[in-house]
């Protein structure tokens, strides 16, 4: 019979401050959509080589839901129109669906955090078109998109009290590769 | 010793040299590499850029051409081995005879390694590709004690490799077709096993529940760590009960076992997981590096502490322990 | 189109293995008998002694009898067994792994079902080295059968045709684990299940079958409907692998279907007849997944319909 044995307690799931959370719900949508827009572009100019990857999954609409935020994004990465869009539920339709925690999901998006060690401790959870999700974690893990500027960068003040939030919870996760334990 | 480490994209490539690898193994994005996962692989430009990126770190670039080529369609793996070789790979990981064959005769100098997918699994037909095809490596399949492993080496006239950390197949590689009987795609056909293109999880009673082409391969509690519905890792029932009839949800896990398996002669450590992400690579490479160092010096092993890196964060010795059968 | 009766790959008891083969020799249409343990080499003993008396009564019925080596080759006492019967003048064996190429020393051989020829070069390989005949992997399509045969017309091309289809074998016993023993103590509980073990899905649909460290589908591969389309890419042979049901019938059923007595799809509808409570598949010569049962009318999904 094998042995298997369990080695360390489960990652414990990463959540922002619901404070954090409650101060930004009341806060208007519309402002984040250029910015949006704006990183998407950013993005697509500075890493081609994603959509290669990316392949027939480009033409694909991927919901992702950050758990301790009170909005979501739909991201299409459509290499002529890329779009991107912060929504307050995530619509119907989708072909896939990532959730999680932000520091979960800019952790992965960052390549700090492992994809599949979130995913077996239950931290990311995925629906729909699981190769969908698979070729764009891979896309952007190859690209190495530096999003704690791409993202908070562009988002003013908020964002940057955002990454500060983050960046204490990223340092708290067991799951972290070396090299990339900080960010900015 | 020498440590071998996967790498899907560019970017892993350059985190496992970062991270200590002494080299590191890829393949094409197509069919012709076992794992031909959407998102993944190198193109020629990308694999001679690779290889330009390690060999000036002096590390090696090893290119996994390790499928069964299609009937018809062998042009596809004759490419890929020649476009290899011109790229510099200082070694092509096959398994087909028919490319083994194909790499010998094109490719008289090039290092070959016989791919696990093989399933070379003791002396006599290790001998046979030696003889045959003049192969310098045989990547030993996850299905041999430590004590045949140094039996197989006593014997052999050719190198050995064997897996040391991740993902752990259950059945013998190169002759499984499980994933093909649920799915229509198989790791010797189409280099993939149990395809994220048919996977589906869904929640019901307040359970997730994994399927893969429709059948279903487990259902995890609320908290109850998930693994990928593998199908070998998956919950069945039998007449003698329910649960994991082939094996749990496990990593395999052979930091503790290096010693060991040096001692059996085993000349290279490999590390499984060519789809995983780069945090994966650096971690799982610079830890299997530093208990490497360790072992060089003489000084006891640090603990690995990957356990969060493993399916269902689970880890196994696997087959090196004979108990495990 | 030539019927070949593959090894029993279960663990039958010594007697009903040899009575089962009596009667195969007094009573199958079929021209290949293939004999010995391919599964598990802790089973080979038992089988051991009536050989010679299955071999004798197969050939004087008129069949040609091929000795199957062992699939997975890894304890010195299965390079023993393996390279014994390599050696051994009188026996025309049937290779399950390419361990067997290395001591085979020039003998002309027939290849298993368990090795990987998945193309037209790998067949002329083993072609060159006195292959001649190849029965193909159970999850080859037929275009891919229908390439193989056409480059290599002086080789028999096989398909399995009939039998729960092998997907996998392992070092580790799954009849011993689910029964909670070592396999070094297994105590052949696999003898139970003369016709595999089933496994199920959680949600009880059929899916799977253990067989010691083999792995089996829950399906039962049938081409009696493909025999037309086999016949034209050139097959040779259709494989009948042994089940716990009326072989003798089975395999004259193939038969009358082969010969165009008897309509495919009546074949088929009586061949559930003999094999009942099983459903039958073949997803794989279709491109399709293994357990989906194709035909004329179109795909149906096999046991999750």
């Amino acid at each position: 019979m094998s042995d298997p044995q369990m080695t360390e307690l489960p990652v414990t799931p990463p959540a922002l401050p619901p404070w954090l959370a409650r101060a930004m719900a009341p806060l208007p949508l519309a402002p984040l959509q250029p910015a949006l827009a704006l990183m998407l572009d950013r993005i697509g100019r500075t890493h081609p080589d994603l959509y290669g990857r990316l392949g027939e999954h480009a033409e694909k609409c991927f919901g992702i839901d950050p758990t301790d935020l009170p909005f979501a994004f739909v991201l299409e990465p459509k290499p002529l129109r890329p779009r991107a869009r912060a929504v307050r539920n995530l619509p119907a339709g989708l072909d896939a669906c990532i959730r999680g925690p932000l520091a979960g999901l800019v952790g992965m998006a960052e390549g700090t955090l492992d994809g599949d060690a979130l995913f077996f401790s239950r931290v990311l959870w995925v629906e729909g078109d699981v190769a969908a999700v698979l070729a764009l974690r891979n896309a952007i893990d190859d690209a190495r998109i530096d999003f704690g500027t791409v993202i908070f960068g562009s988002l003013g003040p908020l964002g940057q009290r955002l990454a500060d939030a983050l960046r204490r919870q990223l340092q708290s996760l067991p799951v972290t590769s070396s090299g990339g334990r900080t960010w900015s | 010793m020498e440590l071998i480490c996967p790498a899907g994209t560019p970017a892993s490539l350059e985190a496992a040299v970062e991270a200590g690898a002494d080299a590191v193994y890829c393949g094409f994005r197509d069919e012709t590499n076992a794992r031909n996962f959407p998102g993944l692989n190198f193109s020629r430009d990308e694999l001679r850029k690779g290889i330009a990126f390690a060999h000036r770190h002096g590390v090696k670039v090893l290119v996994a051409i390790n499928t069964f080529a299609r009937a018809g369609a062998f042009g596809l793996w004759q490419a890929a081995i020649d476009d290899a070789a011109a790229a510099g790979a200082d070694a092509l990981i096959l398994a087909d005879l028919a490319t083994l064959d194909y790499a010998a005769r094109r490719h008289p100098g090039q290092r070959l390694h016989v791919s696990v997918q093989a399933g070379a699994a003791n002396p006599d037909a290790i001998r046979f590709y030696v003889e045959n095809f003049g192969v310098r490596r045989i990547v030993l399949p996850r299905v041999l004690s430590v004590m045949e492993i140094a039996s197989i080496v006593r014997e052999s006239a050719c190198e050995t490799e064997v897996f040391v950390f991740g993902g752990l197949c259950v059945m013998e590689e190169g002759r499984c077709s499980l994933s093909s009987y649920a799915t229509g795609q198989s790791p010797n056909m189409n280099g993939v096993c149990s395809p994220a293109s048919h996977v589906a999880y869904a929640e019901r009673d307040g359970r997730v529940v994994s399927t893969l082409g429709g059948f279903t391969i487990n259902s995890f509690g609320k908290d109850e760590p998930a693994g990928y519905p593998t199908l070998c890792k998956g919950r069945f029932t039998t007449p003698k009960g329910s649960g994991y009839i082939f094996e749990e949800p496990v990593s395999l896990d052979a930091a503790l076992m290096l010693p060991a398996l040096r001692d059996a002669g085993v000349t290279a450590f490999k590390i499984e997981g060519r789809q995983r992400g780069r945090a994966y690579i650096a971690g799982v490479v610079r830890s299997f590096r530093n208990i490497l160092a360790a072992i060089d010096e003489g000084r006891s092993a640090p603990p690995a502490g990957l356990a969060a890196m493993t399916e269902g964060q689970m880890s196994t010795v696997g087959a090196y322990r004979k108990g495990w059968r | 189109m030539q019927l070949t009766l593959g090894p029993v790959l279960y663990h039958w008891s010594p007697e009903r293995w040899r009575d089962f083969h009596y009667r195969i020799a007094d009573e199958a249409p079929v021209s290949t008998v293939v004999v010995g343990e391919a599964v598990c080499s802790k089973r080979a003993p038992f089988k051991q002694d009536h050989i010679p008396a299955v071999v004798e009564r197969l050939e004087a019925a008129g069949k040609r009898v091929l000795h199957a080596s062992l699939i997975l080759v890894s304890l010195p006492r299965e390079r023993r067994q393996t390279g014994e019967l390599m050696q051994a003048d009188e026996a025309e064996v049937e290779i399950n792994d390419l361990t067997c190429l290395a001591t085979l020393a020039g003998k002309s051989f027939a290849v298993g079902p368990f090795v990987n020829v998945y193309n037209e070069a790998t067949a002329g390989f083993l072609a060159e080295r006195g292959a001649m005949r190849i029965c193909l992997p159970p999850e080859l399509p037929l275009s891919a059968v229908a390439t193989i045969s056409a480059a290599l017309p002086q080789v028999a091309t096989e398909v399995f045709a009939f039998g729960k289809v092998p997907l996998a074998i392992s070092a580790r016993c799954y009849h011993a684990r689910a029964h909670n023993l070592t396999k070094d103590n297994c105590r052949f509980v696999c003898e139970q299940d003369p016709d595999g073990m089933p496994v199920k899905t959680l949600e009880g649909a059929g899916f799977l079958s253990v067989n010691g460290v083999q792995t089996l589908s829950h399906s039962c591969a049938s081409l009696l409907r493909d025999i037309p389309a086999l016949r034209r890419a050139g097959v040779a042979s259709l494989r009948l692998s042994p089940q716990n049901c009326d072989m003798v019938a089975v395999a004259r059923l193939f038969r009358d279907v082969v010969d165009g007595l008897l309509d495919p799809e009546e074949g088929e509808r009586r061949l559930g007849g003999i094999y009942p409570d099983v459903p039958f598949a073949n997803g794989f010569l279709h491109a399709a997944p293994g357990h989906v049962r194709t035909g004329e009318g179109g795909g149906s999904l096999g046991e999750l319909r």
